[in-house]
């Protein structure tokens, strides 16, 4: 690279850098400071943290938020790591013509957007009684074909002979799966867990859809709730910004690698 | 011979038969969970009215939507937030992508996470976050006024153009490292080789680009593509939090819309069913396109 170019290249990736982190680094400065210094442009740490804690767990039921955040997000994690990856061994180890026929069914399921289910998906759980419940927050996305994708897609480097070995030594099927390929997969395992724990936890439109009692409500829905009015404390809303954006955070920086691999696993 | 055959074909039913009860699950939560809603949306959208007081209307619905200004208005509001955010988030991804791949660079580490860290912030948050940076008492406004651009501060969300603008841009600083990270993985299977070729046979790096990295990256760009049109079809949590649909349903999108007449105004299913049907053929069709186009062998 000439000195032109290389100013050039390292100048523009400094710029999108400090874009891409200001945002959050202003996040946190926020949450530090009175509302006023905030529309004042402060750009530095305040001391107003407490204050703003203060404020916003005496007005909203942070922890409950949370705690439901957590256990809907964890369970769903769960739930779908086993659903996805069974069938995705199953199409791969198994599959003959009429299972390639199912699964490119399954694939046509990625193009139904959420919207076109909602509304029946509404009517049913409202009539089996899941509004409001954990059941209904993950039933509808327990089961996703990107998922199967990518399970489907790690199962093609299962040795094929140490499952007939294994089958020589009498493992059902399904200790086969359980016994030699979950362990063995682990990487994909992480790489599908941090990808669904992340979506799990973002998601808005279905729980506003089916979470309407306050005490089943979840973290970015405080967060949402927290804008209306008008006054908007900016110390306090971004201090409920903050920690709603802190465990993905955290997760995004020690399993990178692995959220990496998650949003481009399925396609190798 | 014959009964070591006969064995194996009865091995291989049972596998088969395992296979099945592998899949079972999945598919079944599929079905229940996708397919039959979206045929039930599809019969939804013909009918009109409350409960169990719902009547045929036919192609009421959909005659009624292209009628309807709010409905027109979020249909043009996703086409451009599709036409502009899409094509330059793309490109900037890829400039950025075919940048970090470079051997030489130093720092590498560092500029990727940087860049890919808008993911880990969830839809809600970012989109609270801009909206407080545009706001009217928000730091963009105050840096402008400081930098003497501005003597009072604008209304960045409250004027339809500017909002739109301020969706796009938190679009393409949510998304940009997204996709770029694809493009990382698709650039990391083409051999450094080939580029050291084509920089002894003097290929300009404008060359090197549109005649190496895009056309080996073609299934990754497909890929991207597709998804982004997904998404962007079916934008939600922007509009929701960041503009709130405004000013007076100026940005709103489809599925916002289609969820005000869900579940905010007076629930209207069957119309708001017909809605969502337009969103699932444009999916389909524009996907439909992009892979016919990225088949085409030149």
């Amino acid at each position: 690279m000439t000195k032109g170019k290389k100013v050039l290249t390292y100048g523009f990736l400094i710029l999108v850098s400090v874009l891409s982190v200001f945002p959050l680094y202003w996040m946190v400065i926020a949450a530090t400071n009175k509302s006023v210094d905030v529309t004042r442009g402060t750009l530095i740490v305040g001391t107003a943290l407490f204050e703003n804690g203060k404020k916003l767990f005496g007005s909203q039921n942070v922890a409950r938020a949370l705690f439901n955040s957590f256990r809907y997000s964890i369970l769903m994690t769960l739930f779908s790591l086993f659903v996805c990856s069974l069938a995705g061994y199953g199409f791969e180890v198994f599959h003959d013509k009429a299972k390639d026929r199912v699964m490119s069914v399954v694939l046509l399921a990625m193009m139904v957007p959420f919207a076109a289910t909602m509304i029946p998906l509404y009517q049913m759980f409202s009539k089996a009684r899941l509004l409001n419940s954990t059941l209904g927050f993950i039933l509808p996305t327990i089961s996703t074909p990107f998922l199967i994708m990518m399970f489907r897609q790690s199962a093609r480097s299962f040795p094929s002979d140490i499952m007939e070995a294994a089958r020589l030594d009498g493992l059902t099927e399904f200790q086969i799966f359980y016994r030699m390929f979950l362990p063995t997969m682990r990487s994909t395992y992480a790489a599908a867990m941090t990808i669904t724990f992340m979506n799990a936890w973002n998601s808005y439109l279905w729980p506003k859809v089916i979470l309407s009692d306050a005490n089943s409500i979840t973290m970015p829905m405080m967060v949402a709730n927290l804008t209306e009015g008008y006054v908007t404390d900016y110390g306090v809303l971004m201090l409920s910004v903050f920690i709603c954006t802190m465990p993905t955070v955290i997760i995004f920086f020690f399993l990178q690698r692995s959220f990496a691999e998650g949003i481009t696993g399925a396609i190798k | 011979m014959v009964g070591r055959l006969k064995k194996n074909r009865s091995l291989g039913q049972k596998q088969s038969r395992a296979g099945w009860i592998f899949l079972a699950p999945a598919v079944l939560l599929l079905v229940i969970m996708s397919f039959i809603p979206m045929i039930q949306a599809l019969f939804l959208s013909f009918r009109t009215g409350l409960g169990a007081a719902m009547k045929w209307t036919g192609a009421g619905n959909y005659i009624r939507m292209f009628k309807d200004p709010i409905f027109v208005q979020a249909l043009t509001n996703n086409f451009t937030y599709l036409l502009i955010q899409v094509p330059v988030m793309l490109v900037l991804a890829l400039i950025l992508a075919s940048l970090l791949n470079k051997k030489e660079l130093r720092f590498k580490g560092l500029f990727r996470t940087a860049i890919f860290l808008p993911c880990a912030t969830s839809l809600v948050s970012y989109a609270v976050i801009f909206r407080s940076l545009f706001a009217i008492d928000g730091l963009v406004n105050t840096l402008l006024i400081k930098l003497g651009f501005l003597s009072t501060g604008y209304n960045f969300l409250g004027h339809p153009n500017s909002a739109r603008v301020v969706i796009i841009l938190a679009l393409i600083w949510r998304w940009t490292g997204y996709n770029m990270v694809f493009y990382l993985a698709g650039l990391q299977n083409i051999e450094y080789s080939v580029y050291e070729a084509a920089k002894i046979d003097g290929a300009s790096p404008f060359q090197t680009l549109f005649r190496i990295t895009i056309p080996l990256l073609k299934p990754m760009i497909l890929l991207t593509a597709i998804m982004s049109t997904n998404g962007t079809l079916q934008l939600f949590d922007e509009s929701v939090n960041l503009t709130y649909g405004g000013p007076a349903n100026a940005t709103i999108t489809m599925s916002h819309y289609i969820y005000n007449v869900s579940f905010k105004y007076v629930p209207n299913f069957g119309y708001a069913a017909a809605m969502s049907y337009v969103i699932l053929i444009l999916v389909a069709f524009l996907a439909y396109i992009q892979l016919k186009v990225g088949d085409k062998r030149d």
